[in-house]
C-alpha cells in the first residue's frame, strides 16, 4: 500500500514538472526514478521510453506504466498511470473553466489569435523533427505523401491510414524496398 | 451516454495514436469533425494551453476536449479513455520486453507507421495553418486573392519561425515563452 502510495506521488511530481512531455520528460523522470526512489536503471528507463514512444498512446503515460508494473505488478502500472495524469486533470479543468467564462473578451480572442499562429510554427517544427527519423528512403516518402495529402483533401479516419500504413511497412520490409 | 461516448472516442484515439502527444492531433480533429463537440478554432487554442500548461500534451487535450464537452466528469472520462489502452498495451508488452523490441515484424510496422504518424501531424498542421494564417471566409465572399492572406499573421509566422529555428539564443527556448510571446503580440497588434 504504502508502495503504492509513493508511486502515485512520485508520477504525480512527474506530471507536475514536465512542461510539453516528450523529451522534456526525461530529465524529471531519471531524477525522480533513478536517483531518488532507485527504482529503475538508467539503461531501464531508456528501455522503457524507446518502446513507450514506439507503442500507442503518450509516451509518458506509457513509460510510467512500465515502471509502475515493475515495482507493483499491474495494479501498480494503473497506479503510476493514474499519478500522472492526476495533474493534468486538475490543472487543465481550472484552466479551462477560466478560459471558458473570458472566451469573449476581445483582448482574450486577440490574445488567442496571436497565439494560433505559434502554434502553427510549433506544429510545423514538431513535424520537421519527426520527419528525420520517420521520412528515411523513397517508400517512406511516398506513405508521408500519401498520408499527408489524402487526409487534407478527404476526411478518412487517421485509423485507416494507422492501419494500411503499419500493413505496408511489414509488406515493404518483406519485399526489401526498405532503405533504397 | 455523451461521457460513454467521450471514452469510446478517447480510447480509439489511444490505441491508434502512434509517436506521442501530438499524434493525438488529427484524432481530435476527426472527433471535432464527425461529432461537432467543439470547433477547430477551439482545438487551436486548446493545443497552446496544453503546450503551456505542466503534464504531457496528449493528457492535457483529452482533459480539454473532455471539459468543453460534458464538464468536469467529461475531463476525467475522457483521459481515462485515452489512457486505458496505453495501460493494456503496455502490461502485455511488459512480460516480454526484450522480445518485443527485437521483434522483426514489429519494426517492420514503425518502419510504415512513422511517416504516417509524420503525415497525420502534418495535415493536422496545416488546418491550423489554414485557419491562422489565412482568410478563407473573407475571399470566399469578396472573390479577391489578396483577401486571402492575413498579412500580420503571416508576418509574425515568419518571425517566430527564424526565432524557434536560427536564433542561437532564442531556438532553444521552452515553447511556453513563444506563445505568451505571441499572445502580448495578438493583444497589442489587435489581431
Amino acid at each position: 500500500m504504502k508502495t503504492l502510495w509513493e508511486l502515485f506521488l512520485a508520477f504525480a511530481r512527474v506530471g507536475v514538472m514536465t512542461f510539453g512531455g516528450g523529451y522534456a520528460m526525461i530529465p524529471i523522470l531519471e531524477r525522480e526514478i533513478v536517483d531518488r526512489h532507485g527504482w529503475a536503471t538508467e539503461e531501464e528507463l531508456m528501455d522503457y521510453y524507446a518502446v513507450g514512444q514506439c507503442t500507442p498512446g503518450v509516451i509518458a503515460v506509457n513509460t510510467a506504466t512500465f515502471i509502475g508494473y515493475k515495482l507493483a505488478g499491474t495494479v501498480g502500472g494503473v497506479v503510476a498511470s493514474l499519478g500522472i495524469v492526476f495533474p493534468s486533470v486538475i490543472i487543465i479543468t481550472l484552466i479551462a473553466g477560466i478560459l471558458t467564462s473570458f472566451s469573449e473578451v476581445p483582448a482574450v480572442k486577440s490574445a488567442f489569435a496571436g497565439i494560433r499562429v505559434c502554434v502553427c510554427v510549433l506544429i510545423f517544427n514538431a513535424v520537421l523533427k519527426l520527419w528525420k527519423k520517420a521520412v528515411v528512403d523513397k517508400a517512406t516518402l511516398v506513405l508521408f505523401l500519401g498520408v499527408f495529402l489524402l487526409s487534407v483533401f478527404f476526411s478518412v479516419s487517421p485509423i485507416v491510414f494507422v492501419v494500411v500504413c503499419a500493413v505496408a511497412g511489414i509488406v515493404l520490409t518483406r519485399m526489401g524496398v526498405k532503405g533504397k | 451516454m455523451i461521457l460513454l461516448q467521450l471514452f469510446f472516442e478517447f480510447f480509439k484515439t489511444g490505441l491508434f495514436a502512434v509517436g506521442g502527444g501530438m499524434a493525438t492531433l488529427p484524432f481530435l480533429y476527426d472527433i471535432s469533425a464527425r461529432t461537432g463537440w467543439y470547433t477547430t478554432e477551439m482545438l487551436a487554442d486548446m493545443i497552446a494551453v496544453s503546450e503551456s500548461t505542466p503534464g504531457p500534451i496528449g493528457v492535457n487535450m483529452a482533459t480539454y476536449v473532455g471539459f468543453v464537452t460534458a464538464g468536469i466528469p467529461g475531463a476525467i472520462i475522457a483521459t481515462l479513455g485515452l489512457i486505458t489502452p496505453s495501460i493494456i498495451i503496455i502490461l502485455l508488452i511488459a512480460r516480454a520486453l526484450k522480445a518485443f523490441r527485437e521483434n522483426p515484424t514489429v519494426e517492420a510496422a514503425f518502419y510504415g507507421l512513422r511517416p504516417c504518424s509524420v503525415g497525420l501531424i502534418a495535415a493536422a498542421g496545416f488546418l491550423v495553418i489554414k485557419l491562422a494564417l489565412f482568410n478563407t471566409e473573407l475571399y470566399q465572399a469578396s472573390g479577391k486573392l489578396i483577401d486571402l492572406f492575413d498579412f500580420k499573421a503571416i508576418a509574425l509566422a515568419a518571425v517566430l519561425l527564424v526565432c524557434t529555428r536560427y536564433v542561437k539564443k532564442l531556438k532553444g527556448l521552452h515553447p511556453i515563452f513563444f506563445i505568451l510571446a505571441s499572445a502580448v503580440i495578438g493583444i497589442v497588434c489587435a489581431f
